[in-house]
């Protein structure tokens, strides 16, 4: 009796060394996304920490994440907003990513930034992109769905269950920040929305190379289907939209099959590239993008908002929630923090200035 | 399925869990169930080969053995009645009939080996010889498959049909049984070639959950993933750079490749062998050791005495004795004899039996010439040893140095140089460019390159080279080890904290420093292949 209680105290006692030490290796290894490197990778998991009482959800990639601001929304509209996106977020990620959303919330408006069914882009996937859109998601069936609809072939489910497997080797490259945030991250986004400012003007945008087939994908379409499926399902509006990126070329092709789309199943589709709708929207291209016209600045994600906010007002039914004290309580803080960083990142930009 | 592979860690867990759960009666068919689930994994195209081969040579030993049964019968029934000629007439008219079968399904399995493993080899031969000859035709290459481990099952089967027509094992009744133990998937892939008299006597009998031995058996397996993860894979890595470039590697980097590929060969399949006879331990199963630390051999000839042990002895006992006293082979020695006189002349046939079974060792590991040549080296080699074998004797008796410490090392490391060179056959299909890299390095302008950070471009960076170095250093230790006795029964005597910190220890250097995973490109294991 006492040996064999002493085979299991052996027993236990090895196997908690064993999970506690794989875990906190794990969590050593783990790219720190909030600290260093892409930011965008952290996106996905600071959603957890919100309120959830979203009237709209945004899902897509940097096109939505860069280009929309949750702050603009609420402050002008009393809209409560946030963005799961994600870098590179291909439909199917959006798609788990707003099922996932629904395990927490149903908002009223589902806004998709139709960038996603781009079939050079599920081509060229990558998986560094799966990492930043399914890492940070909490287990659930919607991330299983996440992980086998976007691995590539070299990639093994078993290593999203035990990331200590794909991250492995990067032992050899911790820094201090590895450890100093292997229990804590800090806040990169506003409602998922990444700030950037700065100017650098369109010019020269090239047209794209034709394709041999601009039909999108079986396995886009077929998460379209789903993701319509599930708003209907769960009474939310979907709303597509194409941000007004410039590059990667939006095909004229690919629109009319999103504008077909959209008629088909009664969806209102909005193409931010649309002349009529960029002089509404005021961007000017020599003043509110950053990157040459792939991404918006603050001042063009400012101004996309404010369109957005009059159009979800006006056509889809939102409503002013600036009345409610405890959710303008914590919107507060979030302008503030918003503010903050504006003028944190205004000024290092400034300074960049004068030192080229 | 990969050794490697989640998926075969995750089935052999399931597996062994299944195996100490399910009554005992029923741990052998679960094991066949388990191998033909593991080959229809592999490819289900594969199974009508292996099961051929199976039935093939199940039937035909069921029928040698009927007819060696009806013998024995025969003769002692008649014992008195016979007289001793009548008796050898009717011997030899038995065995007739068993070589009448013996050699149909011989002729069937070889043939099948022959066809897919073989086949364009021996047409791209002829069209190269109908091409010198100006002929403008050719012969089309045909698309066959080659089954998984075809070499391994084909010579482990042969093995036991030859044991059974020399009546040496009683063939299996069962053929269920049979079909495990051709297709015990731990060693189907790499082996090592199994024997049935040895195999039989732990793989159909029940086995109890004893932890020790279940211990003993991963702790084997966990061993084998280091020296594969942590060694051979993070090796091939800078191998297949410098083999697959050698207008730019040669020179001095042909030292680096025979020496690279020399550790990384034998960490892969001593691994993988590892791995194979682990598991089968923690299942009970005892398996033929394929390797006695072959790097520590002082002469060729002992190297092929511990190393691929059980490919060695196949040959040596189903090629090499049965050639050696063949009758075309005695009436050789007595031609040999008379011409060059006793001395020469009985060597000539033992010569030419053992230049047969190097020339099948080499095109055993692959359908082209460099694997030939590489076999006829190693007999070349071997021959010249023996040769000069009563030199070497007379040296040694002669001066007393021979015996001391430094001379061993030298052997050592002499006969690790020159398995290093015969290794460079492997690494090169074209055998001018062995030729090439071979000579090189003699004489090369680029010896620099050793030492001035160029070995860094081949895909591995400094801190990969401090992992390989403590890795091979660890293989060092554990070899030097072994010789005191069992290393893992030397862990098992320390206490349980440090034997537990030595276990995760190295299970957490594979996970951590193991070269796996995306970022480095997965190799299979170098003896899948053949």
């Amino acid at each position: 009796m006492k040996a064999a209680a002493k085979k299991w105290i052996k027993f236990i006692a090895s196997a908690v060394i064993v999970v506690v030490t794989l875990s906190l290796l794990q969590m050593l290894l783990m790219p720190k996304y909030s600290v260093d490197g892409p930011v965008e990778g952290a996106f996905v998991a600071e959603y957890y920490g919100e309120v959830k009482d979203h009237d709209v959800i945004f899902v897509g990639d940097c096109e939505v994440y860069e280009n929309f601001s949750p702050i603009v929304l609420w402050r002008d509209y009393g809209i409560n907003s946030y963005i799961r996106g994600s870098a590179d977020q291909y439909i199917y990620q959006s798609y788990y990513l707003l099922e996932d959303t629904l395990r927490y919330e149903t908002p009223k408006v589902v806004v998709f930034n139709v960038q996603a069914l781009d079939p050079k882009r599920e081509a060229e996937a990558k998986e560094a992109y799966n990492r930043m859109s399914i890492d940070g998601m909490k287990w659930s069936p919607a991330k299983i769905g996440a992980i086998n609809s976007s691995m590539l072939e070299d990639e093994q489910f078993l290593d999203y269950v035990f990331p200590i497997l794909r991250y492995h080797s990067r032992w050899s490259e911790l820094d201090k920040t590895d450890f100093e945030y292997m229990f804590k991250s800090e806040k990169v986004s506003h409602n998922g929305y990444l700030m950037k400012v700065g100017v650098k003007p369109a010019e020269n945008v090239p047209e794209g190379k034709p394709l041999h087939d601009y039909k999108f994908t079986e396995k886009a379409r077929k998460h379209l289907d789903m993701m319509v499926e599930l708003c209907e399902k769960n009474g939310i509006k979907l709303l597509l939209i194409k941000a007004p990126s410039l590059y990667p070329y939006w095909y004229p092709e690919y629109d009319q099959q999103v504008a077909q789309y959209a008629k088909e199943h009664n969806l209102t589709y909005i193409n931010f590239l649309d002349e009529t709708i960029q002089a509404e929207t005021g961007i000017d291209y020599t003043k509110d993008t950053y990157d040459a016209g792939l991404h918006m600045n603050v001042e063009g994600a400012e101004k996309l908002s404010e369109w957005l906010g009059k159009y979800l007002t006006e056509n889809m039914g939102l409503t002013d929630r600036r009345g409610e004290a405890e959710l303008a309580a914590c919107w507060e803080d979030k302008i503030a923090f918003y503010e903050a960083d504006k003028k944190a990142k205004y000024e290092e930009y400034e300074k960049n200035i004068e030192a080229n | 399925m990969l050794f490697t592979s989640y998926e075969f860690l995750g089935f052999c867990a399931v597996l062994l869990l299944l195996y100490y759960i399910i009554p005992k009666k029923a741990q052998w068919p679960l094991l066949l169930v388990a191998s033909y689930a593991f080959y229809f994994i592999a490819g289900p195209q594969f199974i009508p080969f292996i099961a051929a081969t199976t039935l093939t040579v199940y039937l035909t030993a069921r029928v040698m053995q009927s007819i060696a049964d009806k013998q024995s019968a025969f003769l002692k029934a008649h014992k008195e009645e016979l007289s001793k000629e009548e008796k050898k007439i009717f011997k030899d008219k038995q065995k007739r009939k068993k070589l009448f079968w013996f050699v149909l399904c011989l002729l069937l399995n070889l043939g099948i080996l022959a066809t897919v493993k073989y086949a364009n080899f021996f047409i791209g031969n002829i069209n190269s010889a109908l091409i010198s000859f100006g002929s403008k035709s050719v012969l089309s290459f045909v698309n066959v498959i080659v089954p998984l481990g075809i070499s391994f099952y084909t010579f482990q089967s042969i093995g036991y049909l030859i044991d059974v027509y020399r009546g040496t094992v009683t063939a299996e009744k069962n053929v269920f049984k049979y079909a495990l133990f051709v297709s015990f998937f731990p060693q189907l892939v790499q082996g090592p070639i199994g024997r049935y008299g040895q195999m039989s006597e732990t793989l159909y009998t029940p086995h109890k959950f004893d932890s020790k031995q279940v211990g003993f058996g991963l702790e084997r397996v966990l061993w084998g993933y280091f020296k594969k993860l942590v060694i051979a894979d993070r090796l091939f890595v800078a191998v297949s750079t410098m083999i697959g470039d050698p207008s730019t590697y040669n020179g001095a980097y042909s030292i680096v490749i025979m020496l690279f590929y020399t550790v990384q060969l034998y960490a892969d399949f001593t691994g993988g062998i590892d791995i194979t006879i682990g598991l089968a331990e923690a299942m009970g199963i005892r398996l033929s050791e394929n390797f006695d630390r072959p790097y520590f051999s002082k002469s060729l000839k002992e190297y092929w005495r511990r190393w691929h042990i059980s490919m060695c002895s196949w040959f040596r006992d189903y090629l090499f004795y049965p050639v050696s006293v063949s009758k075309p082979m005695q009436k050789l020695t007595k031609f040999t004899k008379k011409v060059f006189g006793n001395n020469v002349g009985k060597r000539i046939p033992v010569y030419l039996s053992t230049a047969i079974v190097w020339f099948s060792t080499g095109i055993w590991h692959g359908a082209s010439w460099n694997f030939i040549v590489w076999g006829m080296a190693n007999f070349a080699v071997l021959m010249i040893s023996e040769e000069f074998e009563p030199l070497y004797k007379k040296f040694n008796d002669r001066f007393k140095f021979t015996k001391s410490f430094p001379y061993t090392l030298f052997r050592v490391v002499r006969t690790f140089a020159l398995v290093c060179a015969l290794n460079l056959f492997d690494c090169y299909v074209s055998i001018a460019t062995t030729g090439k890299i071979f000579f090189s390095a003699f004489g090369a302008r680029n010896y620099h390159v050793l030492f001035d950070g160029s070995l860094l471009n081949l895909g591995l960076t400094s801190l990969d080279y401090i992992i390989l170095l403590g890795g091979v250093l660890l293989m060092l230790t554990v070899s030097l080890l072994q010789r005191k006795g069992s290393v893992r029964e030397q862990i098992f005597r320390l206490p349980y904290p440090v034997r537990f910190a030595l276990y995760y220890g190295l299970f957490l250097i594979i996970i951590l420093m193991g070269a796996y995973g995306i970022g480095y490109d997965a190799s299979q294991f170098i003896y899948n292949q053949f």
